[in-house]
């Protein structure tokens, strides 16, 4: 079984990637903008963060810097789009390339350690609470503020018009919504999240590595639709909470998975697992439905 | 008022496939009036309405609107001026958003939106009127989503949302065209009630003669990119289908062969 420091480090890290799903729900579900650039923002933050806080930056200030850093990555993928007619999920891939070279030039070697640090974690361990039990809670809090944060911009007139743009532009437009801006708008903001993750992974890990953001995507995503299996996303508040509750589901089954001895699954294994939990997220919910419409089909 | 002078738009030009839609297309329309748009397929009708609407820029020619001249403004710069009403019932609507939701948004079409809360309290008794006009009982289902309404109650509801803020001109594209016809006409009925008690000004494309000199103050038709006839007022008066064919006739020395036009 999972030991109780293995149980907070699956929730800690679920909290981060937490964030990378509201930055995924907002360009895949929201926008309808398949975005690869997450697998480049994610280290990203973690490389601005964790310079600057070698630096001796205030790392909330650090941290503050790794948004923004990620929102204008996630700008340059929209323009790119918006702009210059690239197609989508072309331009966030061309963004993602570019952006390897970026933190390599960012940090100017491929790692930085963190240990010793002041990071923001730092004044938390002096609370009296177990040690690993500290991550969870100041990520709990920031994951909670950044959906309060979310849910508010949604229903917000802005919001309301982002979400017009990915539902239906031509209608958008007729609404005089500015289409292109929302979208320039909405993948910064989701890539700003994914910032703000790689940055606080970074922390939290005490590195920041240039191969970090390797498959990002695809947690992200197995967190969304994972979530969405268990929370149906009726409203925006209910597939923000999809996002969290997807994402600390996902570490847990990571994490039970390879502490299962019977399985025989060790570290490496890790990709594979990932995908077949991914595989099974998207195909499950179908299955669900499809027994539950035998079944009825029967008694009628 | 609204006019567009001489508009050129040719589509694919410099292939094999280029396809001249708009070739010296002017018109005029006053304050009030309601001008329903026939011509057989290819006439131009949809490609004008989207010249108007921003959806296409023109090759040349100018448009104004209300004193200004909106030829190279993008759909959402024009919005505020110009109101639409698509010929898919699924396409005015954002069938994920809630009925109040979709209010909301046209209600601030054409103006700067802000961080303040998109659906306002304030905005509830005028959505509820609006509604309860309708006769569908939606007034009473404003938190339900958009895509649990039919075709027909779709369409409806994005005439009150082209209808809700003032407009200098409501363009429909053939917004009954993908209804059975019991809804059409319910539609057809909702639109020229909206466009009398709010004296707005209107032009309706449609594929059927028979709409078009039901409804409406005037009628255009259209021809290979340009108009061919232009009938108002009395001259309008009692006119019949048969009429309006051999207007058509005797204009170009054409018959019109699109059956559509006929039986519509």
């Amino acid at each position: 079984m999972l030991s109780e420091i293995a149980f907070y480090g699956a929730v800690e890290t679920g909290l981060i990637y937490g964030l990378v799903a509201f930055g995924i729900y907002l360009s895949f579900r929201v926008l309808d903008f398949p975005d690869l650039t997450v697998d480049g923002s994610f280290p990203l933050g973690a490389a601005v963060a964790a310079v600057l806080i070698m630096e001796g930056w205030n790392p909330w200030l650090a941290t503050g810097s790794a948004v923004l850093a990620g929102m204008a990555a996630g700008a340059v993928t929209a323009i790119l789009n918006v702009k210059l007619n690239i197609l989508n999920l072309l331009a966030s891939i061309l963004t993602m390339i570019a952006l390897y070279s970026i933190n390599l030039r960012v940090m100017g070697r491929p790692n930085i350690a963190l240990l010793g640090e002041e990071t923001v974690l730092t004044p938390w361990y002096s609370l009296d609470i177990a040690y690993h039990q500290v991550p969870v809670l100041l990520f709990a809090i920031v994951i909670v503020v950044a959906l309060i944060l979310l849910w508010r911009f949604m229903k917000s007139e802005t919001g309301l018009a982002m979400r017009a743009t990915g539902a239906n532009p031509r209608m958008a437009r007729a609404q005089g919504i500015a289409t292109g801006a929302m979208i320039i708008l909405g993948v910064a903001v989701s890539n700003g999240l994914v910032g703000l993750a790689g940055a606080l992974f970074a922390q939290s890990q005490g590195a920041a590595d240039v191969t970090m953001g390797v498959g990002v995507i695809v947690i992200g995503l197995a967190s969304l639709i994972g979530g969405e299996a268990v929370i149906t996303p009726s409203t925006v508040v209910r597939a923000l909470i999809a996002c969290v509750v997807g994402a600390i589901i996902y570490r847990l089954a990571i994490a039970f998975a390879l502490n299962a001895d019977f399985l025989g699954l060790q570290a490496q294994d890790l990709n594979l697992i990932t995908a077949v939990l991914v595989t099974l997220a998207i195909v499950l919910p179908g299955v669900r439905t499809s027994l539950v419409n035998k079944l009825t089909s029967k008694k009628a | 008022m609204i006019s567009a002078t001489d508009l050129r738009l040719t589509f694919g030009k410099g292939t094999p496939l280029e396809n001249p839609a708009l070739r010296g297309m002017s018109l005029t329309v006053n304050q009030g009036e309601f001008v329903t748009v026939i011509g057989s397929n290819g006439a131009g009708k949809s490609t004008f309405l989207n010249a108007l609407a921003g959806e296409t820029l023109v090759d040349s020619g100018t448009i104004v609107v209300d004193n200004v001249n909106v030829t190279k403004l993008p759909t959402h710069k024009r919005a505020g001026r110009v109101a639409r009403v698509f010929q898919d019932p699924l396409a005015g609507t954002c069938e994920g958003l809630s009925i109040e939701e979709n209010l909301s948004l046209a209600i601030k079409r054409g103006q700067r939106r802000g961080l303040s809360t998109a659906v306002k309290r304030q905005y509830m008794d005028k959505f509820r009127e609006s509604l309860s006009s309708l006769n569908l009982g939606l007034e009473n289902r404003l938190g339900d989503k958009m895509g649990l309404l039919s075709g027909g109650q779709r369409q409806a509801v994005s005439l009150l949302m082209a209808s809700l803020t003032p407009s200098a001109i409501l363009l429909l594209d053939e917004h009954t065209a993908a209804l059975d016809p019991k809804t059409a006409a319910f539609v057809l009925e909702l639109t020229t009630k909206i466009i009398n008690e709010q004296k707005l000004t209107a032009l309706m494309v449609t594929h059927s003669m028979k709409q078009a000199l039901e409804v409406g103050t005037r009628t255009v038709m259209l021809h290979q990119g340009q108009v061919v006839f232009d009938i108002a007022g009395k001259d309008r008066e009692g006119l019949e289908v048969k009429d309006l064919l051999e207007l058509f006739e005797k204009q170009r020395g054409l018959t019109v062969d699109d059956d559509s036009l006929l039986l519509g």
